[in-house]
């Protein structure tokens, strides 16, 4: 009987501590879901992260939406305070209402643990991705995937002697990589409706939809070179003669006449998508699009393997600046995996990991991968990728960011794409939308 | 004891022999007025907690500067002020005039068509039953693959659209774009709604045709009417009620038209397609002017219900005549 009992005191021991042992794995192993956008980055990264899962434990889900939807979606998620998303990639625009509006948690303190530090990352990435309210030692996401506008060319036609001599003669310099903004619109209206091996191509695709960010996102390309202030630097929100001085005039009256004279017909709303598309199917000479696309044209049978080139947002009268996009990754305050969450921040922060990120095709924003002897020539856009990187400014994070951007959308859409008013009108009328919404922020 | 000799094995008067008797005492005391309702209370509930209370809750709203992605920020109570910004706002009352373009156009058309096609549909050929079949077939697709196909359609180096017109008129192809023009886009949604929804009218007009007895046209025949005559006297008055549920249907539809659209130009260029449901949505989920957006929703729902309340009596004096 004794051993009966013993036996018996046993088998319980072990299932009680059996079933400690799967509680206790349950409350370590915990199910993290990573929401973004739906696009080749995110495929790296669901690569990437397998290295996390096997060193962690922890098994991660995606959920991935298309960018046309990704704002709603995820904007509406945090908003009602939804625990679908551990982590978040959110635009950049967004730190602003994540952080006032409590949808991020503050990494401040968790940074200072784990020694990671904002001076080890691009300084721009940190301000665009990561502060809020913005220059100010307040880290609400870590830098996660770099990104900019940047243009890319069909270095094949540029270098066919024909065309060559043709634009010599017309404009008295080599068809090349332009240096200023009109000499990029020279370009685009050389190809324009020219026949290429028996196809008709354009000069350019640029960002033109008008349903979520796209026209704001190709405008500002021109805006910022010609002399468009979002403020005055002295006085925050004060507008009238920043946002619509003659030098932002002039810059978007060039995005207009670049439009009417050089971009394909029909490409009234096109956005990342569609351009790469166009640029891809050899319909244009040019694309405008964010550095993202770029593995995906040196990889593509058509226009990859030397047949595309890159360079930068050409410059100005007032300057040589780019458009920011990329994003930072933030726990969600709403997450109950909040350690867990961090976990993969800490893992995704380490210079192996960023390294690792780069080589799968993700920009990391990391100086250590970035100012790496070897990576200007790892890939044949990376130089442009760092030049672009230098000279990015971005659009308001305020937590109001959505009006202010459907205000910009609608603005620049009505003048450059329905050729409604003047340039002038669409950026007197910004200022009063603007101006509007900053009285109801309670910030005039 | 009557009723007793009354029962039946049958499984209604199982459950009542089933019925432990305080709870059949409870029913049998309960009147019929009170069954009513029992059974009407769950319905009653869910329109309540699903349609009536969020109605009141937007018009409660709609005197606030309340909005949804700020919860922590205070609420006031700002009168009628969202009321005056909407009904003062050219961007409002231009939405108003796209929608109003879109309705009339589209309900012109596809009554015109529709009944054309029913009224050839109604007559006896070989091969009927297929032809409406195919006609029926575009309003059996989703809206948003409509608005999707409709944009390659419309492209202008590859579309076949382009391709056609190009074709019968001798314009070049690429010479214009349909969604990316301002005067042609607002004509872009109209005729892909028209090619989606017509065959919907088409069924209904068909309905209203096969209503009407033979004998009618047969006695007409002998009054020697001419055909001409039998359509506006006999075909078009009988068929009017049809036509009239008709427009109802397609008015209040395209009244808050917004996928097909969307997908279709986004409500450009510029806002010359947004209509007054895209711009609600706009207001409403990515402004986050949620004071605002319900006044607007408010002033929708007003106009709506107006109009549609005027119709629909209209629509009962034509029946009744």
């Amino acid at each position: 009987m004794k051993k009966n009992y013993f036996m018996t005191a046993a088998a319980g021991a072990l299932c009680a501590f059996g079933f400690a042992g799967a509680a206790t794995t349950q409350v370590q192993a915990a199910d993290l879901t990573l929401c973004w956008a739906a696009w080749d980055p995110a495929n790296a990264l669901v690569e990437l992260s397998k290295d996390f899962e096997a060193k962690s434990g922890h098994n991660m889900s995606f959920e991935f939406v298309p960018w046309p939807n990704f704002a709603d979606r995820m904007l509406n998620e945090l908003n009602s305070g939804g625990r679908l998303c551990d982590l978040m990639i959110g635009d950049s625009q967004w730190i602003g209402a994540g952080a006032e509006s409590g949808h991020y948690i503050k990494l401040n303190d968790f940074f200072d643990a784990n020694n990671i530090t904002m001076d080890d990352f691009i300084p721009a990435t940190v301000t665009g991705y990561s502060e809020w309210p913005k220059n100010t030692p307040n880290y609400w996401a870590l830098p996660a995937f770099g990104d900019v506008v940047g243009w890319t060319y069909r270095r094949d036609w540029f270098e066919r002697p024909e065309l060559q001599a043709e634009f010599m003669e017309k404009h008295g310099r080599k068809l090349d990589v332009p240096n200023s903004l009109e000499e990029l619109k020279d370009i685009a209206q050389f190809f324009q409706g020219r026949d290429i091996d028996g196809t008709t191509v354009y000069g350019a695709a640029i960002y033109t939809e008008r349903g979520s960010e796209g026209i704001t996102m190709g405008v500002t390309n021109s805006l910022y070179n010609y002399g468009f202030l979002y403020e005055n630097p002295d006085k925050p929100y004060d507008l009238e003669g920043f946002v619509n001085s003659d030098g932002a005039i002039a810059g978007l009256a060039y995005y207009k006449d670049l439009y009417d004279t050089g971009t394909p017909p029909g490409s009234s709303n096109w956005y990342m998508g569609e351009n790469i598309d166009a640029y891809k199917s050899g319909q244009v000479a040019l694309q405008m699009n964010f550095a993202f696309i770029w593995p995906g044209v040196e990889a593509d049978p058509n226009v990859g393997g030397g047949k595309s080139g890159y360079f930068p947002n050409p410059a100005g009268p007032a300057g040589q600046y780019a458009q920011l996009g990329g994003q930072g990754i933030s726990v969600v305050a709403y997450s109950e995996k909040q350690d867990a969450a961090l976990e993969y921040i800490k893992w995704f922060a380490q210079p192996e990991i960023q390294a690792k990120w780069w080589e799968l095709g993700g920009y990391s924003a990391l100086k250590a991968v970035v100012e790496d002897p070897g990576f200007a020539s790892s890939q044949p856009y990376a130089q442009t990728f760092l030049d672009s990187m230098a000279i990015v400014k971005d659009f308001w994070a305020e937590p109001a960011y959505a009006e202010l951007l459907l205000a910009m959308q609608a603005r620049v859409h009505n003048y450059v794409i329905a050729g409604e008013g003047t340039a002038k009108e669409a950026l007197d009328g910004l200022v009063e939308d603007w101006t509007e919404t900053f009285e109801d922020e309670g910030k005039l | 004891m009557g009723d007793e000799k009354q029962m039946t094995d049958s499984p209604i008067d199982k459950v009542a022999q089933a019925t432990p008797a305080p709870l059949a005492r409870r029913i049998r005391g309960l009147s019929d007025r009170a069954i009513a309702w029992i059974f009407v209370a769950p319905s009653i509930f869910l329109l309540l907690a699903i349609n009536i209370f969020p109605l009141i809750w937007t018009v409660h709203l709609s005197f606030t500067n309340f909005r949804a992605n700020r919860p922590n920020r205070d609420v006031e109570w700002i009168g009628l002020r969202n009321y005056e910004r909407i009904l003062s706002d050219s961007d409002v009352w231009n939405t108003m005039q796209a929608t109003a373009h879109f309705l009339i156009w589209t309900i012109v058309l596809q009554v015109l068509i529709g009944f054309a096609l029913a009224y050839l549909i109604n007559k006896k050929f070989k091969g009927n039953d297929l032809w409406t079949t195919i006609i029926v077939l575009p309003m059996m697709l989703s809206p948003a693959v409509v608005g999707n196909f409709w944009t390659f359609l419309y492209q202008p180096q590859i579309g076949l659209f382009n391709y056609v017109i190009g074709f019968l008129t001798g314009a070049d192809p690429s010479s214009f774009s349909m969604i990316g023009d301002v005067n042609l886009a607002p004509w872009a949604i109209v005729i892909a709604d028209t090619w989606m929804w017509t065959p919907f009218v088409m069924l209904i007009c068909l309905a209203g045709l096969r209503s009407i007895p033979d004998s009618i046209y047969e006695a007409a025949e002998c009054d020697r009417a001419s055909k001409w005559r039998q359509f506006w006297t006999i075909t078009v008055p009988m068929v009017l009620p049809f036509l009239m549920l008709a427009v109802l249907f397609r008015g209040i539809e395209n009244f808050k038209m917004f996928d097909l659209v969307v997908q279709l130009t986004g409500g450009g260029p510029g806002a010359i397609t947004e209509l007054t449901s895209i711009n609600l949505k706009r207001e409403a989920f990515e402004k986050w002017r949620t004071g605002y957006s319900s006044a607007y929703a408010v002033i929708l729902f007003v106009t709506v219900f107006g109009l549609a309340s005027i119709y629909v009596k209209a629509l009962n004096k034509v029946k009744e005549r």
